[in-house]
């Protein structure tokens, strides 16, 4: 029944013409990007430039320029947070997860829907009591201080993956190695988790994705600080370079650069990951 | 925070409802021995951190929606005085309207357009991997740094007035962003482009345990390709039009990153919506309180879209096996 036809070839052709035109923003960021200023005004938007040109990112990037302490700065900041924040949840998210799923009483039951509920729980509505929480605490304009917010915030849905997954684990694994005379945390670190680097790709995946490219957490949190997040600085800086495009598209792609390379690596997962609500 | 949660809870809830007699099994055995009852030990710091985390702060933003809060020193008690403010400003009432209107859109489209492709790269087709993972690209990316591709394509001698000048319809020349109407729907093409991808992800996930023998037999007694559609794989894959509906509702609703990179609410107002007026509010204006009552609005309209939409999708004749 499905042989390839000429109508699947139509459809074929029709598809692929389809994604062309959805990409085409992507087209634009690059040419655009390796335009000299002169060469926006003189070339039409959709073609390449006539002198391809890495100065803009030189502009940007030149440790003489005023831009690059910015943008290093907050390379610096979204890596350490992000990186701190798939530590904390993977941590967090595994032990809480291990705990609800093997333990066998009816309050894990029950905490298992708090954490189920607090998933839906709009953030707008806690987002502002933490703010100000933190500040009394300190907390704002810290990295340690992102990445304790993140945890907590993005914990139910580290918990949620880790537990499906925890789910599908036979119980005999645990019973081989607590036979061999195994502690409970020997048990969890050297037999459970090791099992688990799916789900701990999942979660780094999902988690690392959502706290790099977050935008309002930090805007409200780190602007104005030296420890601003690349979306933060970016959003600073197409404040001030009113309609350079070039140079704007320069950093919006420095800032694309490194969730692209990992997509391009492990696109399979990152692609797993996000329809992983419905596969169990 | 979270604009992605790939999640769709109470499937899986009743999913662990479900499988409850089977756990009880190995409980019997298991269960009994003191080690296994100390797991559960084990969530309580996860707990802790959640119930400070989100629930304390969830509960202490809905009280503060009821006072005139500054964010520093005292408050007094004000009822419902904020959300009578509200609901007798114009740009606030049009930030509602705004929300509502785009996170119906940003559904409706994402919906529709993720779904065809889904059934478009779903067999058949020699590049479908490759198109699959172009076409899911976007979804990675930062939305603010999407949004400021968009702001130039959607800019006065931008691409997009360039390619209409080349097709010789100079007469749809438009400042795009600069029009209350168009403006929003700028936003809105923005946030469909970005997630057209995640969409199709998740129909192309639920078409995949469409049995072909199924469609086949339908094709063998007739049905077009219209009818096999209705009748045979929407029905089959209703978890995932669920799934995917309540994500999209949910994000769309929150919309923020977009406004604030191509139109920063404007021209005058128009593009607002209730995210971005919470964080005026409270972070510029320093009106905790009525930020506050902004957010609790936009929370219970969250909860109360996603409940109905829950309700709606839900399939009555089988309880959630597909989940």
């Amino acid at each position: 029944m499905f042989r390839y036809t000429k109508r699947t070839l139509v459809l074929e052709i029709f598809t692929i013409l389809v994604a062309l035109v959805l990409l085409t923003p992507f087209w634009i960021l690059i040419v655009t990007s390796l335009k000299s200023g002169q060469d926006i005004l003189t070339t039409p938007a959709f073609a390449p430039p006539k002198s391809p040109t890495l100065d803009n990112f030189k502009t940007l990037l030149s440790p003489s320029g005023t831009a690059s302490d910015q943008i290093v700065s907050g390379l610096k900041s979204s890596a350490i947070i992000t990186a701190g924040s798939i530590i904390g949840l993977v941590v967090f998210g595994s032990v809480t997860a291990y705990g609800l799923v093997r333990g066998k009483s009816r309050w894990t039951t029950r905490s298992y829907f708090l954490f189920l509920i607090a998933i839906i729980l709009p953030t707008q509505l806690g987002v502002l009591p933490l703010y100000v929480e933190a500040r009394k605490l300190g907390l704002v304009g810290s990295e340690i201080g992102m990445i304790i917010i993140y945890t907590g915030v993005l914990l139910p849905l580290s918990v949620f993956l880790y537990a499906g997954f925890f789910r599908t684990l036979p119980p005999e694994y645990e019973e081989a190695a607590r036979i061999d005379g195994a502690s409970p945390v020997q048990t969890f670190v050297r037999v459970v988790f090791p099992l688990m680097a799916p789900a701990t790709g999942t979660v780094s995946i999902l988690a690392g994705l959502i706290v790099w490219n977050d935008f309002f957490t930090p805007l409200i949190f780190l602007n104005g600080t030296d420890k601003q997040t690349l979306p933060v600085v970016m959003y600073n800086f197409v404040g001030a370079l009113v309609s350079q495009w070039n140079l704007i598209f320069a950093i919006v792609l420095i800032s694309m650069v490194p969730i692209l390379a990992f997509y391009v690596i492990a696109q399979k997962k990152f692609i797993q990951g996000f329809s992983g609500g419905i596969k169990t | 925070m979270s604009a992605t949660t790939p999640v769709e809870p109470s499937q899986h809830a009743r999913h662990d409802v479900e499988a409850q007699p089977r756990r009880g099994r190995h409980q019997d055995r298991a269960a009994r021995t003191p080690r296994h009852i100390g797991l559960g030990w084990w969530a309580l710091p996860g707990v802790a951190v959640v119930l400070a985390l989100v629930y304390l702060p969830t509960v202490m933003g809905g009280f503060y929606a009821f006072t005139d809060w500054k964010g520093i020193g005292g408050w007094h008690w004000v009822g419902l005085e904020n959300f009578r403010k509200i609901f007798q400003d114009e740009e606030l009432l049009g930030s509602l309207r705004n929300t509502v209107l785009l996170a119906v859109g940003f559904v409706v489209l994402t919906n529709v357009f993720g779904l065809l492709l889904a059934l478009a790269l779903n067999r058949g087709l020699k590049t479908r991997y490759l198109l699959r993972t172009l076409v899911f690209m976007p979804v990675v990316l930062a939305p603010i740094a999407v949004s400021y591709v968009w702001s130039f394509m959607f800019a006065f001698d931008g691409p997009l007035n360039q390619a209409l000048a080349w097709a010789h319809l100079d007469g749809l020349q438009r400042d795009w962003l600069a029009d209350p109407t168009l403006a929003k729907l700028c936003v809105l093409t923005v946030m469909v482009w970005q997630n057209i991808g995640f969409v199709m992800v998740i129909y192309l996930a639920g078409l995949a345990s469409v049995p072909v023998d199924l469609e086949e037999a339908a094709a063998l007694d007739g049905a077009g390709k219209f009818n096999r559609l209705v009748h045979v794989i929407l029905p089959s894959i209703r978890p995932a039009v669920g799934i995917a509906t309540t994500l999209m509702l949910i994000q769309g609703l929150r919309v923020f990153d977009q406004i604030m990179a191509l139109t920063g609410g404007g021209p005058s107002g128009a593009t607002q919506t209730l995210a971005t007026e919470i964080y005026q509010q409270t972070i510029v204006f320093g009106k905790f309180g009525f930020g506050a009552a902004l957010a609790l609005l936009l929370s219970v309209l969250i909860l109360v879209a996603s409940g109905l939409q829950q309700a709606a999708t839900r399939d009555r004749d089988r309880p959630a096996k597909g989940a």
